[in-house]
């Protein structure tokens, strides 16, 4: 038990995919100008990163090792992510039309997500089993999650904040990024994984 | 080399079966022709039209519940090309819901307003900020021009002021406005507003201008 709380806080906090790793960082930007878009993209992708970890595990395991094929890693682990999307989109588009509107060309941009390919492919280089897959996977996503909705929530207020010209747009959201980076600093050395 | 193409193979089929099932298990029934006309629509959301908000007239004409000339921010090009899209013959716009005017932004006249956030509230799209007692402001990028602020203001305090198109936001019109601008060279002179001119230097009427499906954001 205590193992998967140290994986979830080293993901979430510590090992930050976005502000640590700098990975996902095209969501970050692109989807975090509203609150509502940037939850709406954190739910979509805890949902789709906690189940391509699993899966991408259950075809390692199971697929790739047994017939010797871990060269062909990354291309299997694209194909499954891209189906993953594919199926969260349409069940989304099923379950929640608003959602699916809001979210836009952000849903099936989650395929290029860097991150979730990245976790997939260090659940293998940890050599994690299935539950600590899981939980590295939505340890990720909650981290990403939060990171997104408290810079939207900043970018919300940096619309009417009174930037210098150059600096107007993308490159204050850079800079402001810069210091969240900063300050997640400060959990380095909180947990030792 | 054989088994790797053959696990592929497995992968490639049990994955498709997969979204084929769910490609059928969540089949949505949508109104396309409603999604195309909304897409026409300017997005103002003004309400001048009679119905709340662009989406519910876009579902209106197509349940041919209204007609396609009650939209005022959208003027003349986007009537032609609902007429287009819908296969009837464009008609000048319903005088009683208003006239055609240049694109322009609401204004607050700071040293007027009372902070009363009354146009906080008449704002559909959110683009005023402020609150109670405190000078209020708009954000241009925000503002639709659909002047739903003017009205409730106690003191007069907003004005709308018309927006002059200058390099830093001039954009290519959609797809389906160009081929319109190209093929109907007699009405760009009249909009004044839109960058037809511009425009028209560099598409002399006639010669067919790309046209791209259109782009709505949803990626299959």
């Amino acid at each position: 038990m205590t193992e998967f709380l140290l994986i979830l806080i080293s993901t979430v906090l510590v090992n930050n995919f976005v502000l640590v790793k700098f990975l996902g960082l095209c969501p970050f930007m692109g989807v975090s100008r509203k609150l509502e878009t940037a939850m709406g993209m954190g739910l979509a992708t805890t949902f789709v990163l906690t189940l391509s970890s699993v899966l991408s595990h259950l075809a390692q395991e199971y697929l790739l090792a047994p017939f010797g094929l871990e060269y062909l890693r990354t291309i299997a682990f694209i194909v499954l992510i891209a189906a993953v999307v594919n199926f969260t989109e349409m069940a989304l588009r099923k379950a929640s039309p608003l959602m699916h509107n809001i979210l836009g060309i952000y849903l099936p941009l989650i395929t290029t997500n860097c991150a979730v390919l990245g976790v997939a492919l260090l659940n293998v280089q940890e050599d994690h089993n299935l539950a600590q897959a899981a939980v590295y996977g939505l340890g990720a996503a909650l981290g990403f999650t939060l990171v997104l909705v408290l810079f939207a929530a900043m970018r919300e207020r940096l619309v009417a904040a009174d930037v210098p010209r150059p600096f107007q747009g993308t490159p204050i959201g850079l800079v402001t990024a810069g210091l969240m980076a900063l300050a997640f600093m400060g959990f380095a050395g909180l947990v030792k994984v | 080399m054989l088994t790797a193409i053959l696990v592929f193979t497995v992968l490639a089929l049990v994955l498709g079966a997969l979204l084929g099932y769910a490609g059928q298990a969540f089949r949505v029934e949508g109104d396309p022709l409603a999604d195309k006309i909304d897409a026409l629509l300017p997005q103002t959301q003004c309400g001048q039209c009679g119905f709340p908000g662009c989406r519910p007239y876009a579902e209106a004409i197509a349940a041919g519940e209204a007609d396609i000339n009650r939209c005022p921010p959208g003027g003349e090009a986007t009537i032609k090309a609902l007429a287009d899209l819908l296969g009837v013959e464009p008609k000048p716009l319903d005088a009683e819901v208003g006239e055609e005017k240049p694109k322009s932004v609401a204004w607050i006249d700071e040293q007027v307003c009372i902070g009363c956030t009354l146009c906080i509230q008449a704002c559909p799209v959110d683009a005023i900020l402020g609150a109670p007692k405190m000078m209020h402001t708009i954000l241009v990028d925000e503002c639709t021009g659909c002047e739903l602020c003017v009205a409730p203001c106690p003191v007069d305090c907003i004005h709308m002021i018309p927006l002059k198109v200058e390099l830093d936001q001039w954009r290519w019109p959609n797809p389906e406005q160009r081929r319109e601008i190209a093929e109907d060279a007699p009405s760009v002179m009249a909009g004044e507003a839109k960058p037809s001119a511009l425009l028209q230097a560099e598409a002399p009427s006639g010669s067919p201008l790309p046209v791209g499906p259109r782009d709505d954001g949803k990626a299959s």
